[in-house]
């Protein structure tokens, strides 16, 4: 398995560098430049400042040396937030995004499993409907939708919960941006679980458990739900990446200063380091995971073997 | 020892009095700002935008300041005096310290001036320093630093020199980039002095804390000299830009001032928050440039039936909504140092007459039913823009034009605008000071950068030239309305609205008064709840 694992871990060096490259020129390709705003500046300003970020190289040297830097951990400085460089950003933005993204998951993995069963067991009873069509709703209002409604009745009208902000970075500021994120993803798995676990239910070596005359709380934890959860540890992938491009906009709604934000303001800004430094993280991100939920998939299913 | 005791028993005392008399002392009064924007920076030499105007100037004061109208008054600067034809100014500093307790002295005006206009400071904002003398051939590397007209004479005087009469220029020292900066801390730790640690400002309040994306807190800076008369103790800056979200925190009492609100909230606003709803003229223009290298477009009779048969009255009351006023001029009204401005001819005809004389325009240049004239209007992605462009289409159509509407975001669009890769474009323009000259350089065939249509008479810039020199201010206000008028003969450009600031400030918050700058400083503030 440790061979596997390596294996895995050398091939996202050659993934990382097509991203690199690809996302650098793209951005370079697209119209528009940090500097073109509604106050234009005087054609020997621009000059100056295109002199100071090394923009007045040509491109592909400029790519070279931006390669050279990432090598060395450095991923220049951003061109909107002068007083502070790409990774101060990124390091003050990743655990407003870990905490709001990982709790949401978390959240989204227990509650969705959790009533997903419940309708499995009860299938085609009112509390399957109910559970289902809560699924249905909140699959199809996405979370830009269900933001703004959640503030307004829990924040507004109630004053429970603040609006938006982070404020100390008290747990009351997290609520809502977790709710948003995980309840689409709640949904989700909760229809994946009630089908994986209606079909287990259905199978073999369930009926030989039974038949073996194991208490039923048992054939469900220990045997049902371990083969129903398989689909749902498959879907982790996506969903974390669901989760990460939710979080740019819940983070924008609820203004939290996390690394989503950066990508966004990075973009419309034009701010190719930002940029650059949002899109390695975020594929950094997005590999170690993947490579983590495959993982899991091998200890959870024995007919999956992680060989070379 | 007895003495020694006696102290101690003094101090015990003192202490359980002051322990005893803490809960009495009130509560230190915060104000929460819903800014609209995160600054790019602290350091006043590398910013652009309005929101990061608000936050310098809480925290650095230049030469003069604004008062709670956003006038011009003295500020660094006790009292000046000016030469006979009104290009030297020489300040007198009063005596006020840095946040460090050091002294503010002209050096520190000096090296600020001299370091934003440093081509190597790369200061995207240094051009609106080019009136002071040889600004623009520092600044471009033709001339040295030490050539530029600002010089400490002392350490309480200050000497200015112009490269003309420019009678904004008390108003243009209330900018930001006219701040001192602290020789002793930038000298000292280079780029990094604004970083939390070393920072030090000269303002009504200090840097206690700013974390990106989050807030910038401020605290009252005891060190400030007029600091016994501040009111709020804390000032803290979200920069939030989701406009419903903001109002959203607004009604839940978590921010008491929303710079900026978005106008699609303005029915909601008008019935539920009429008094904190704040709308007040604000020096700005809403205009298309016309892209006068086009070949259909440089026949001025097109460009005029196009202005012409724009409704604004309509567009203000029935797409805009927020009491902006209808624009038929570059400058808008109420400019200082400027009197009525020269507005096109036909503004006051009615506009069945005014549409009947566009056809006749339009017909006279050569277009018609059967040869319409067809084009794009370029607009940046925004709700409010894309009503504005579809009610003109609309009215365009009545004339037997067929505009295109296109959009795209910000930064695309101004590249456009500045390559000249357009027909017909939206703009806008907030002036930095108080004065026709800074809307009317716009329209100068050496502007540029922002003369976004290309327009050039060589009468236009003459006059401009010629009240670049005037001392007479009555007579620099005549030369600079005969440009003006003719460029509303020549139409380069459409007007269609004067700005209004939209600000919402809970009923609590004292001292705000509307000003045409919407400058509103913490300073003049208070809470009484």
């Amino acid at each position: 398995m440790w061979h596997y694992f390596f294996r895995r871990l050398l091939t996202a060096i050659p993934t990382l560098l097509i991203v690199i490259t690809i996302a650098f020129f793209m951005m370079r390709i697209a119209p528009g430049g940090p500097w073109d705003q509604e106050r234009a500046l005087p054609p020997e300003i621009e000059a100056n400042i295109l002199k100071a970020y090394d923009m007045d190289k040509p491109l592909v040297h400029q790519y070279f040396l931006y390669l050279g830097n990432v090598l060395t951990g450095d991923f220049g400085p951003s061109f909107k937030f002068k007083d502070f460089s790409v990774n101060d950003l990124l390091l003050s933005g990743f655990p407003a995004s870990l905490q709001i993204g990982g709790i949401a998951i978390l959240l989204a993995l227990v509650v969705g499993t959790l009533l997903g069963s419940v309708a499995a067991l009860r299938k085609n009873s009112a509390t399957d409907y109910s559970v289902m069509t809560v699924a249905m709703t909140g699959i199809a209002i996405p979370n830009f939708v269900m933001a703004p409604i959640l503030t307004l009745v829990l924040g507004v009208y109630l004053s429970w919960l603040p609006v938006a902000g982070w404020g100390d970075g008290d747990f009351k500021y997290k609520i809502l941006p977790i709710l948003s994120l995980a309840l689409p993803q709640v949904a989700y798995i909760a229809r994946l679980t009630r089908g994986s676990m209606i079909e287990v239910l259905h199978s073999n070596y369930i009926r030989t458990a039974r038949a073996k005359g194991l208490r039923e709380r048992l054939v469900l934890l220990r045997h049902a739900l371990k083969g129903a959860m398989l689909p749902v540890v498959s879907y982790l992938g996506p969903a974390t990446a669901a989760v990460i491009t939710g979080s740019v906009v819940i983070e924008t709604i609820f203004d939290i200063p996390g690394v989503g934000r950066y990508f966004v303001q990075g973009a419309l800004n034009r701010d190719y380091p930002l940029v650059m430094g949002t899109v390695i993280f975020y594929g950094m991100l997005i590999i170690t995971l993947n490579l983590l939920v495959d993982v899991i998939y091998g200890l959870l299913d024995p007919k999956v073997r992680l060989q070379d | 020892m007895i003495f020694n005791r006696l102290g101690k028993l003094l101090t015990a005392t003192t202490l359980s009095f002051s322990l005893l008399a803490s809960p009495i002392v009130l509560a230190d009064t915060t104000i929460r700002i819903g800014n609209q924007g995160e600054p790019s920076s602290l350091d006043p030499h590398y910013l652009s935008g309005d929101w990061e105007d608000r936050i310098i100037s809480d925290m650095f004061m230049g030469l003069t300041t604004e008062d709670a109208k956003g006038d011009a008054i003295p500020g660094i600067a006790e009292s000046w005096e000016i030469n006979d034809d009104g290009t030297v100014y020489t300040f007198k500093l009063r005596d006020s310290k840095w946040s460090d307790g050091q002294p503010v002295t002209a050096y520190d005006f000096e090296y600020a001036m001299r370091r934003i206009m440093n081509p190597e400071t790369a200061a995207e904002y240094a051009s609106l320093l080019y009136v002071i003398k040889n600004g623009e051939e520092v600044n471009t590397g033709k001339a040295s630093l030490d050539t530029l007209g600002v010089k400490a004479i002392d350490d309480k005087t200050l000497q200015i020199t112009l490269t003309g009469p420019a009678p904004y220029l008390l108003s243009l020292l209330t900018h930001y980039t006219t701040f001192p900066i602290p020789k002793h801390v930038v000298e000292k730790y280079g780029k990094e002095w604004i970083k939390k640690d070393h920072i030090v400002s000269n303002g009504p309040y200090e840097l206690v804390e700013w974390i990106p994306n989050t807030h910038v807190k401020l605290t009252k800076n005891e060190d400030f000299w007029d600091v016994k008369n501040l009111k709020i103790d804390n000032v803290v800056y979200y920069p939030q830009e989701d406009g419903p979200a903001l109002i959203k925190r607004m009604r839940a009492g978590e921010i008491d001032i929303l710079y900026k609100f978005p106008s699609g909230q303005i029915d909601w606003l008008k019935a539920n928050m009429p008094k904190e709803t704040r709308i007040a003229p604000y020096q700005g223009l809403y205009y298309y440039p016309i892209n006068t290298q086009k070949p259909q477009f440089q026949d001025k009779r097109v460009r005029e039936a196009l202005s012409m048969a724009i409704d604004r009255r309509l567009i203000m009351d029935k797409v805009l909504k927020t009491g902006e006023i209808a624009a038929y001029s570059v400058v808008p009204p109420g400019t200082s140092n400027y009197g009525t401005p020269a507005y096109v001819s036909w503004k006051d005809i009615p506009m069945k007459d005014r549409i009947d004389l566009a056809k006749r325009l339009l017909q006279e240049a050569g277009y018609d039913e059967n040869n319409p004239l067809t084009f794009q209007l370029k607009y940046n992605t925004d709700d409010n823009h894309k009503r504005i462009a579809i009610a003109v289409a609309q009215m365009w159509k009545k004339i037997g034009v067929r505009a295109e509407l296109f959009n795209s975001e910000v930064k695309v669009h101004y590249a456009d605008l500045k390559q000249g890769n357009f027909e017909v474009a939206r703009a806008g323009w907030v002036a930095d000071y108080n004065d026709p000259q800074n809307f009317l350089f716009l329209l100068e065939s050496r502007s540029k950068s922002l003369n976004y249509g290309n327009y050039e008479n060589a009468k236009y810039d003459q006059l401009m030239e010629q009240a670049y020199i005037e001392s007479d201010l009555t007579k620099r206000a005549a030369t600079m309305k005969e440009a003006e008028s003719i460029a509303m003969e020549d139409l380069p450009i459409i007007p269609i609205y004067y700005y209004v600031s939209k600000n919402i400030v809970a009923n609590y918050v004292k001292g705000w008064q509307d000003a045409v700058n919407d400058k509103h400083r913490t300073r003049w503030l208070s809470i009484e709840k």
